[in-house]
């Protein structure tokens, strides 16, 4: 009779113990983590959407339609600068990130700041070479390869565009509302994007600009 | 600190907040091994970009590796998406992603230069009879 029994009551106990998500004895999962893979999932949905672009550069890339080639038209100062600018504004992101959890307002406005700025100085760069590009007569218009080239560029720095406001509305929340729970999941997600779209970079600045030059 | 199953990306997995000196200390030192590392392989793409160090046809070959490994740093170290166990929900979305992201480039890439090759055969005549008939 008792060996019937234990397995039964195991299996009980087992349930019991056990307070992980989604096994009902938990109950549903902590706001901050629902927050955070939500915004994930959007993240490597943008990701997907990114990737659509690098095919369809790889494939138009050789067709340039008697205009410039890539070797001929990508600068490698500019790019290692702007590659640069992005990697460090990457990196005072996740300084700002510490200071948040810190609940240091200074640290968090400096390092903030610091982000937006280089974040800055990236996009400055990306429209310098983009009207450079146009002035010359080779904008999206001159052949399928630059059309391809200014959709996948263009469209990353118009995430950054986004991210920068987003940032500055995130700092003004902070200062504002202070180091309030919602604001912070709010912060979660400006830092996931942040990062995420650094990712994006070091795949253009890989593929499209440093194989380009070698082609 | 109460334990929960799953963990937020952008969270690493044992200090959250209000651990003092050590835990600015540890967080740092992740943040600052991961900027060394993605350093490191960038200056490594740019180098074998723009010398001839690699035989030439393998250039865009090496640079593929070294972004696939920065982006492994980015994610390890900077978004927090690690093998551990409370990660696993957020490493499972991530398998999706790059499953997609896999079979829309490469199925493009391979699908476009076979349309290319069969189009281009059509007006161009071969200088020589096609091989494999």
């Amino acid at each position: 009779m008792n060996s019937v029994v234990l397995p039964a009551g195991d299996e009980g106990s087992s349930h019991a113990h056990s307070n992980a998500p989604g096994h009902g004895a938990g109950g549903p999962a902590s706001k901050r983590i629902v927050v955070g893979f939500g915004f994930w999932i959007y993240l490597i949905s943008d990701i997907i959407m990114f990737s659509a672009l690098f095919a369809t550069y790889a494939v138009l890339a050789p067709a340039t339609a008697g205009g410039p080639s890539a070797r001929q038209i990508f600068d490698p100062n500019s790019v290692a600068i702007e590659t640069a600018c992005l990697l460090a504004s990457s990196f005072a992101c996740g300084m700002a990130s510490i200071a948040v959890s810190q609940r240091s307002m200074k640290w968090t406005q400096i390092s903030l700041f610091i982000t937006g700025l280089l974040g800055f100085v990236f996009l400055m760069f990306e429209l310098r070479e983009f009207h450079g590009l146009v002035a010359r007569g080779d904008g999206p218009t001159r052949s399928a390869f630059l059309s391809a080239f200014f959709t996948l560029v263009g469209c990353h720095g118009l995430h950054i565009t986004a991210g920068l406001l987003w940032l500055g509305t995130m700092m003004a929340q902070f200062y504002a509302k202070g180091f309030r729970r919602d604001i912070q999941y709010r912060y979660l997600c400006f830092s996931l994007f942040w990062h995420a779209l650094d990712i994006i970079w070091v795949a253009i600045f890989s593929l499209v600009y440093l194989v380009g030059m070698n082609l | 600190m109460s334990v929960e199953g799953d963990l937020a990306p952008g969270y690493e997995s044992q200090s959250e907040e209000g651990e003092g000196r050590e835990g600015i200390a540890e967080g740092v030192r992740s943040y600052v091994l991961g900027l060394a590392l993605a350093i490191a392989l960038t200056v490594a793409s740019f180098w074998v970009a723009r010398t001839h160090i690699l035989y030439g046809p393998s250039v865009p070959v090496a640079l593929v590796a070294l972004a696939v490994a920065q982006m492994g740093i980015h994610l390890v170290f900077f978004l927090h998406i690690t093998t551990a166990p409370d990660n696993t929900n957020n490493v499972l979305a991530l398998a999706l992603g790059v499953l997609i992201v896999f079979v829309l480039v490469f199925g493009t890439v391979w699908v476009m230069a076979h349309m290319n090759h069969n189009m281009m055969s059509m007006h161009e005549p071969l200088a020589s009879p096609p091989q494999n008939e």
